[in-house]
């Protein structure tokens, strides 16, 4: 184990080399663009045994990293935003052939307007490619998630891809000290990759030609099912790297003070880092408070959200994301959780999009206002009209004035 | 949903190669590969090249039932053995 203090981005890639991947693919973009500048960095100078596939797109990208998956090899890749959204189609090509290959996904905002900074909409937009996605909501988690990712993808129940996401700026590019463990610790942990089957002349067979409606719904629901047997796996993970590394983040939630709670927050990502210490303000003013930190997306943990909300008052769900047209998904999601099984008031906010900073204040403070039944059902929380919006007003009066 | 006779278990779009599996594509065809026996010194590069398979070793014997007319053979044929005759005519 060595201490270092280091980027989240450039984190990634140690945490990459000491889970002894072997081919990386990958395009850059900004906030990810440190990610893969250090596995280079890494390559080059004969620190990381690995085969660094520089492509042109990230269309390719993502091709590459099924196609170096299905030799059987260990494969990884990160991308944020637009790179994300472009490798869409390939996405569901490689949760459809099963593959194991894990990818960081920096969480930044989807244009236009153009904008580098944090919101989860990019990952959202590609909840149902198959993919697991998991938030993270600190450096040392994005070390530790990494390694056990590949134990959960890799398991012959589960035979999915992986996708962590970490938040844009707020993690790729702040320092801190972290703890790294060793390629020869993590050995003890990860086995090397034994996949089910791979490309090989002795035993021909091709993946991805035509299936008849005859035969195509079953693959369909084997990949469901391999969700649903993702969620024991990535408790059991959690739980065997507690024992042989000794830190502990959650597995599919990680809860603060739900135990006694009346009221209770949910959220992802690093809102919820700050969502911790807005529990204590709010502790302090005389709300018992819990906080539910929702990892995984998918396999979305619904056991997990019944058993919290079972025994509290009400809710208040934080979302980074929208998706139009019916609101934030984590709030809309952990309605359908306890839909039948769980009868509470429920609130939502939206807030912190495209990198706006939310603090334990502004969470707090909703809280107090859902729980004091002085917020609508739903809210743009943080939302003002700046002076850069007046061009879009201008046009409107503009406008108006032209069809009278 | 979760009952144990509902669960298919590990299924994906895995196949193996298999005669005919998509029907006789030979009903494709437009034109025909038509060998010159006299010409041809059986150097296999037909065999070879056909994206389709259904070229037969011995004897060099073109699978009329799943051909489809490509003409990759007729092209590559260095003794121009092969012809690609339109069908009608034939």
């Amino acid at each position: 184990m060595v201490k270092v203090l280091e980027t989240g981005n450039h984190l990634v890639a140690l945490a990459a080399r000491s889970a002894r991947v072997e081919v990386v693919s990958a395009y850059p973009i900004t906030p990810q663009t440190q990610v893969i500048e250090k596995i280079a960095d890494l390559a080059t100078s004969g620190e990381m045994d690995v085969e660094y596939i520089p492509v042109e797109s990230e269309h390719s990208a993502c091709a590459a990293l099924i196609a170096a998956s299905i030799t059987g090899a260990r494969a990884f890749s990160a991308t944020s935003a637009h790179g994300l959204a472009y490798m869409h189609e390939m996405l569901h090509y490689a949760a459809g052939l099963r593959v194991p290959p894990v990818m960081v996904n920096v969480n930044r905002a989807i244009g236009p307007g153009w904008n580098i900074w944090c919101d989860h909409q990019d990952s959202i937009s590609q909840r149902d490619t198959g993919w697991m996605q998991v938030y993270v909501s600190s450096h040392q988690e994005v070390v530790d998630t990494l390694i056990q990712a590949y134990r959960i993808t890799e398991d012959p129940s589960v035979s999915l891809p992986l996708m962590l996401n970490m938040d844009a700026f707020v993690l790729s590019h702040t320092y801190m000290g972290v703890e790294v463990p060793e390629v020869e610790e993590v050995d003890r942990f990860l086995p090397p990759y034994k996949p089910i089957w791979k490309l090989d002349t002795r035993i021909p067979a091709t993946h991805g030609s035509v299936v008849y409606p005859d035969d195509f719904s079953e693959t369909r629901q084997s990949m469901h099912e391999g969700q649903q047997n993702a969620k024991g796996v990535i408790r059991k993970v959690a739980s065997d790297y507690r024992d042989v590394f000794g830190r502990w983040h959650g597995d599919l939630v990680d809860e603060y003070m739900v135990e006694d709670a009346d009221h209770l927050i949910i959220a992802m990502g690093s809102i919820a880092a700050e969502a911790r210490v807005a529990v204590d303000e709010l502790r302090n003013a005389g709300y018992r408070a819990g906080l539910l930190r929702v990892r995984f997306l998918r396999p979305f943990p619904v056991e997990e959200i019944r058993k919290a909300c079972l025994g509290c008052k009400d809710l208040l769900v934080i979302d980074r994301d929208c998706s139009y047209g019916i609101g934030g998904v984590l709030f809309n999601e952990t309605k359908a959780a306890i839909y039948g099984h769980v009868d509470m008031p429920a609130w939502g906010i939206i807030v912190g999009l495209g990198g706006r900073d939310v603090t334990f204040k502004l969470i707090a403070r909703s809280a107090m206002d859902a729980w004091d039944r002085k917020l609508p059902e739903e809210s743009w929380r943080d939302s003002h009209v700046t002076d850069a919006h007046k061009v879009t007003r201008e046009m409107l009066e503009r406008f108006k004035r032209e069809v009278s | 949903m979760n009952s144990e006779k509902n669960i298919v278990g590990f299924i994906t779009s895995l196949s193996k190669p298999k005669r005919g599996s998509s029907g006789k594509t030979g009903e494709w065809r437009v034109f025909r590969p038509v060998k010159d026996e006299e010409r041809c010194n059986q150097c296999l590069l037909c065999w070879v090249y056909c994206p389709e398979a259904c070229i037969e070793k011995d004897g060099i014997e073109i699978g009329y039932e799943y051909c489809k007319g490509c003409g990759v053979c007729a092209q590559e044929c260095p003794r121009e053995a092969i012809t690609m005759v339109k069908e009608e005519k034939w």
